[in-house]
């Protein structure tokens, strides 16, 4: 059916009662997730639009059987929170935040990694979507629809922007991994989702400039991605030493070009498209022929 | 945040990493009152964030204060690759047996740290890494565990460090740990680490990069702000807390969203390419939920860049809606028209998503002289390229 999120995942929000936290819920419900409850220290015994709050996720996860949640707690407590959840062992943790300490995010992640209870998606993403089915984070859901192409990306806009562009073929499931130096789930083991999900037919990877994970990405897709997949590479322009918005993308010397990105992937044969929509058109091709 | 060997210095004594006495200055005159102070032979360095400084002559030895003097004469003013030299650090010089190599950095692809050490230090280490790799140890490091003791000594044996200096070595990597988690900084590098001939170990270099997001929690960040050697117009930016970096070029970019932004600086580069070379001239990223009011203060900055001839304003409403976008590009220009400063430049639109139709509406019934619509992200990159092009002609 999809991707880490199905019909089967129920959705908890850390931070739900924040505005953020409130205005996303919203639309997170009005898309068809199933939110079954929200954490908010302190908080445990109100409501949100009927959705019931508790002091953490222990609790929450102990009376709504949880199995997914969606932290948007602020920089400075998101550590915490997300140490939280991965000792409740909810298998599935969406970090939204944007702006946490990298030394922080490395704490979690290894947090998680030994606990080997919890994936992480983020922090610094939108989220994860399967169109029609659930949607945990801040994509938009009323651009696109269901449908058998899977897309894995570091950015939101360019997420969004591919997801409209494919509207008419749809997705199965479109992930959101960050912007962020350290990511909890990377390209490689979103492709590796895609190829073992037998309702994804092709895959469309977004990346951009900084680190070496589309190189890695390419690699692992020459050795073990057999469905076709099309790439963009952001950040052609992009001058060395400068943050470019996400806090993972700079480019340090000659290393993180999108020249060496393009050429990684070109290289065990992935079409590159020039621009976003060049690159949806080369999408179109692939599932026109069926 | 790439910090001055100065800063570097001052985090190490801060944190008990052993390094030479120091000061930095901007003057010759406060070079030579520094060599006085310190009583000994000196090295005046150039402070700049490039490498490469020694070969361009932004390194020398003073025996004395006098000496100090003229040697910061030579150095502040100098051009080292692009980078003017606004100071000098005047340190202790020190004599040097050995040079060595020690850091930590954050590794991003197996998200965790990494230490690296070789005995063969002072020159670029990435020489080392290409010539020869097995002089170059890289020991991971442990997010949650740190560098305690037995990793250090791991370290040490690994890149082959004498038995004789081995503890201290040991004293030293666990007191550059410190900096590296205290000080929230993904960089901490000694190059070169060095022994005297007394036997003591000095950090004689120190580059240390700092992690912007830990901003809020590090007291010292505000301080070792480089606002000299940044862009005015990032700097104004940045008061406004919009994420804008310049670069050189002839068309002004704004979008929302950090990948979408960069996309849009490679689709007008290519587009421009048509039109005689034009590039975009900043990044200029709005944000995911941007408001009419942050469109306004962004449409403000980039139509104040003299270079910029056209703009291109390129959004995709996820969570921002088109008509609050549309609603800005209004307001903006209508403010800079009651200050008595009308914009002047064409503005290219290209608004798509969530509830793009009542943007676009607004635009057009808006039927201000300087704004076009235009449907797609690529067609309107190729209209900017073609509008800067042409008003840059025409001046």
């Amino acid at each position: 059916m999809a991707i880490w999120l199905d019909e089967n995942s129920k959705i908890i929000v850390q931070g739900m009662t924040g505005s953020e936290g409130t205005k996303h819920t919203r639309r997170m419900v009005a898309s068809g997730a199933n939110v079954v409850g929200g954490v908010t220290p302190g908080k445990a015994g109100q409501e949100v639009d009927g959705i019931p709050v508790f002091n953490n996720v222990q609790d929450a996860i102990a009376a709504t059987g949880a199995n997914v949640t969606v932290v948007f707690v602020p920089p400075k407590f998101a550590k915490a929170a997300v140490i939280e959840a991965v000792d409740a062992e909810i298998p599935l943790a969406v970090v939204i935040t944007e702006g946490i300490p990298v030394h922080d995010t490395a704490e979690f992640f290894q947090y998680a990694v030994n606990s080997g209870k919890t994936r992480i998606i983020g922090p610094n993403c939108p989220g994860i979507i399967s169109p029609g089915v659930s949607n945990a984070g801040i994509i938009p859901a009323d651009i696109t629809k269901s449908g058998r192409i899977g897309l894995v990306s570091k950015s939101g806009t360019l997420t969004y922007q591919m997801m409209y562009e494919l509207r008419d073929f749809g997705f199965s499931t479109c992930v959101g991994i960050g912007g962020d130096p350290i990511i909890g789930t990377t390209h490689i083991d979103a492709l590796q989702a895609f190829q073992d999900d037998p309702n994804t037919d092709a895959i469309v990877m977004i990346g951009e400039i900084g680190g070496d994970a589309e190189e890695r990405a390419a690699a692992y897709i020459g050795k073990h991605i057999t469905k076709p997949v099309v790439g963009y590479v952001a950040g052609f322009t992009a001058p060395e030493g400068k943050t470019m918005g996400h806090a993972g993308a700079i480019v340090s010397g000659s290393a993180g070009t999108a020249a060496a990105k393009q050429e990684a992937l070109e290289a065990v044969g992935v079409k590159v498209g020039k621009t976003p929509s060049a690159t949806a058109q080369l999408m179109r091709e692939i599932m026109s022929k069926g | 945040m790439d910090l001055y060997e100065y800063q570097a210095k001052e985090l190490f004594l801060k944190h008990d990493v052993p390094t030479t006495p120091g000061e930095v200055c901007t003057t010759p005159e406060a070079a030579e009152a520094i060599a006085t102070r310190i009583g000994k032979p000196v090295v005046v360095k150039a402070q700049v964030k490039v490498g490469g400084r020694g070969k361009a002559g932004g390194v020398k030895l003073a025996e004395d204060p006098a000496e100090a003097k003229a040697r910061a004469t030579d150095i502040l003013g100098l051009d080292i690759k692009g980078h003017t030299v606004h100071r000098v650090l005047v340190a202790q010089a020190s004599d040097i047996s050995e040079e060595y190599y020690v850091s930590f950095m954050l590794d991003r692809a197996n998200r965790c740290f990494l230490a690296m050490a070789s005995v063969e230090g002072g020159v670029e280490i990435e020489e080392v890494a290409a010539n020869n790799p097995d002089a170059l140890a890289m020991i991971r490091v442990d997010a949650l565990e740190g560098c305690t003791e037995a990793k250090a000594r791991e370290i040490v044996a690994a890149a082959k460090f004498d038995a004789k200096i081995a503890d201290q070595v040991v004293n030293v990597l666990m007191k550059l740990w410190t900096v590296l988690v205290k000080e929230d900084a993904t960089l901490v590098e000694v190059n070169p680490l060095v022994l005297t001939p007394e036997g003591q170990i000095l950090a004689l270099d120190g580059k240390v990069t700092i992690d912007d997001n830990a901003a809020y929690r590090l007291e010292s960040y505000e301080g070792m702000v480089d606002r000299e050697g940044t862009d005015p117009i990032e700097l104004r930016a940045k008061e406004f807390d919009l994420n804008y970096v310049k670069l050189t070029g002839d068309v002004g970019i704004i979008g929302n969203g950090a990948g979408l932004v960069m996309s849009t600086l490679d689709v007008v580069a290519y587009a421009g390419e048509e039109f005689g070379g034009m590039k975009p001239a900043n990044f200029l990223d709005i944000g995911g939920g941007a408001s009419a009011t942050v469109m306004a203060n962004g449409l403000d900055i980039v139509l104040n860049d003299p270079e910029v001839q056209a703009v291109f304003v390129n959004v995709f409403g996820g969570i921002t809606s088109c008509d609050a976008v549309a609603n800005g590009v209004i307001q903006a220009l209508e403010l800079l028209e009651k200050q008595g400063t009308p914009a002047t430049k064409p503005i290219v639109c290209r608004i798509d998503g969530n509830n793009a139709i009542e943007g676009r509406r607004i635009l057009t019934d808006a039927n201000h002289p300087l704004i076009e619509i235009v449907d797609t992200m690529d067609d309107a990159a190729r209209r900017v390229a073609e509008l800067a092009a042409a008003r840059k002609a025409g001046k």
